[in-house]
């Protein structure tokens, strides 16, 4: 990959950009952020169970309008494939790969941190010898993409790439620098609240998921439609990693904890109940 | 591998965590070489997978990115690593492509075999893309077999409509074609499992 044609080239960016939506104000979003949240919490004081996941119906994200589905999703019970994953080992991910501060001939600028965490499934089983996929926004709030032309330095140092396998624990690792906030084009002055996008797969293909992990104390997670569309708050709370001083390691970097914990396998109860019989 | 239909799945110990869109910007993170060749084009049995993703206008979506897990020919499911570094030679079952410019992809690959006796042979597909918020996951069936597909509890719990959007269509040169709508009259039915909260 090289940095210098990406910088250089000109793009039509209108994938990532939908020009309707940028005269809409903070607060008009914010507004409507309050709106349905404030439906939310009176829907759990009614008895409703609470939300876990994002809404992908969530109009304050205009984005969202037309890309989600309006019928509600079709139960099925997992059958055989749907019951593994694809297996990924040492063939696939070299173990340098995890740490994103040395894929280029310098130090990249910026705030080195390390994140660590567990990979669980929802009955806290660790998923062991699975893939972990992570990409963010450099120090300076830019991300190496054709598509973002956000006037801020690319850093020849920094891809902002990383790839790890979890230890027999769940466990992983990455070195980085910490990512800044970044304008987006949503509505009228939008920022996106400092994230890393997360890559994760389980036990089960049906526990497949892409998230992004957030910093603690993030002034901008009010104002921001992607992480508000899960309207519950400790969902949200879920998102965002702690600083944990025994992560930081002295003169070198600081430290910051996330667990992530995926949906419950299906494999294991349904074996469990096959072995009833 | 039991059904195990009558019995309530059990609670979840810990909440899962939330997802988040994958966002515009995975493009030097998760697409890597030849990560749509499951298997070479030039093997004996292989096959083309397309279709196009759009949105609820109709309009392609340029930016999605699309998960396919299967079985092999004949049904099993396989447990290779190497997806990530493909020798050309072996089959992990699983792949991924972010489709082009006009919001179209392409996958080669096996025709995936019935897991069981009489099942309906079908390929695991997981959407992300920019403005959806989670991942969607969906089943792409194989038209052939008519009679498992009518024995098909999945497909056998949908209106005509709804069924058609799950199974491919089988091409001249024996491609498969299955194309993706988030939204609108022909949305594609997706599927929630046991377990998810």
């Amino acid at each position: 990959m090289s940095t210098e044609t990406t910088a250089n080239e000109t793009f039509n960016d209108s994938h990532v950009l939908d020009p309707a939506a940028t005269t809409v104000s903070q607060e008009s979003i914010s507004q409507e952020i309050a709106d349905i949240h404030a439906a939310y919490r009176q829907s759990v004081v009614d008895g409703m169970k609470a939300e876990t996941q994002p809404r992908i119906d969530f109009a304050p994200y205009r984005s969202s309008l037309l890309r989600h589905p309006t019928k509600n999703l079709h139960h099925a019970d997992p059958e055989t494939i749907e019951l593994h994953s694809p297996a990924f080992g040492e063939r696939d991910v070299h173990a340098l790969e995890s740490d994103l501060t040395i894929q280029h001939n310098g130090e990249p600028i910026g705030e080195r941190i390390v994140v660590a965490g567990r990979v669980l499934d929802g009955d806290g089983r660790p998923v062991a010898g699975q893939l972990v996929e992570i990409w963010q926004a450099n120090a300076a709030g830019r991300y190496i993409h054709k598509r973002d032309q956000h006037p801020a330095p690319i850093d020849p140092n920094f891809t902002g790439v990383g790839r790890a396998i979890t230890g027999p624990n769940g466990e992983y690792s990455f070195t980085t620098i910490k990512p800044a906030p970044y304008p987006w084009k949503n509505h009228h002055n939008a920022w996106r609240p400092a994230h890393i996008h997360f890559s994760l797969f389980g036990t089960d293909f049906t526990q497949r998921m892409i998230t992004q992990m957030y910093f603690p104390g993030d002034p901008l997670f009010s104002l921001d439609p992607i992480y508000q569309a899960i309207t519950d708050k400790d969902a949200r709370d879920r998102l965002v990693a702690t600083y944990d001083h025994s992560i930081t390691s002295h003169e070198w970097a600081t430290g910051y904890n996330w667990d992530i914990v995926l949906t419950g396998s299906n494999r294991t109860w349904m074996e469990d109940e096959e072995g009833d019989h | 591998m039991a059904q195990a239909r009558n019995t309530q799945a059990p609670a979840l110990k810990l909440a899962a965590t939330p997802g988040q869109t994958i966002g515009p910007f995975y493009g030097y993170a998760l697409p890597f070489t030849k990560d749509n060749e499951l298997v070479n084009q030039a093997r004996p049995g292989a096959v083309r997978l397309h279709g196009v993703v759009t949105d609820g206008a109709g309009t392609v979506i340029p930016d999605a990115l699309l998960e396919i897990w299967q079985p092999d020919q004949d049904g099993n499911v396989v447990s290779q690593d190497g997806s990530l570094v493909r020798d050309g030679y072996t089959f992990t079952g699983w792949g991924r492509t972010a489709v082009d410019n006009v919001g179209h992809y392409t996958f080669t690959t096996l025709n995936p075999g019935a897991t069981e006796e009489g099942k309906a042979p079908f390929i695991m597909l997981t959407v992300f893309a920019r403005g959806l918020l989670n991942r969607l996951f969906t089943r792409i069936y194989l038209p052939e077999d008519t009679a498992a597909l009518a024995n098909d509890p999945l497909l056998s719990s949908l209106d005509e409509a709804q069924r058609k959007t799950l199974i491919a269509t089988r091409e001249a040169d024996g491609s498969l074609r299955f194309d993706i709508s988030l939204q609108g009259e022909d949305e594609t039915v997706f599927l929630s499992y046991p377990r998810e909260s």
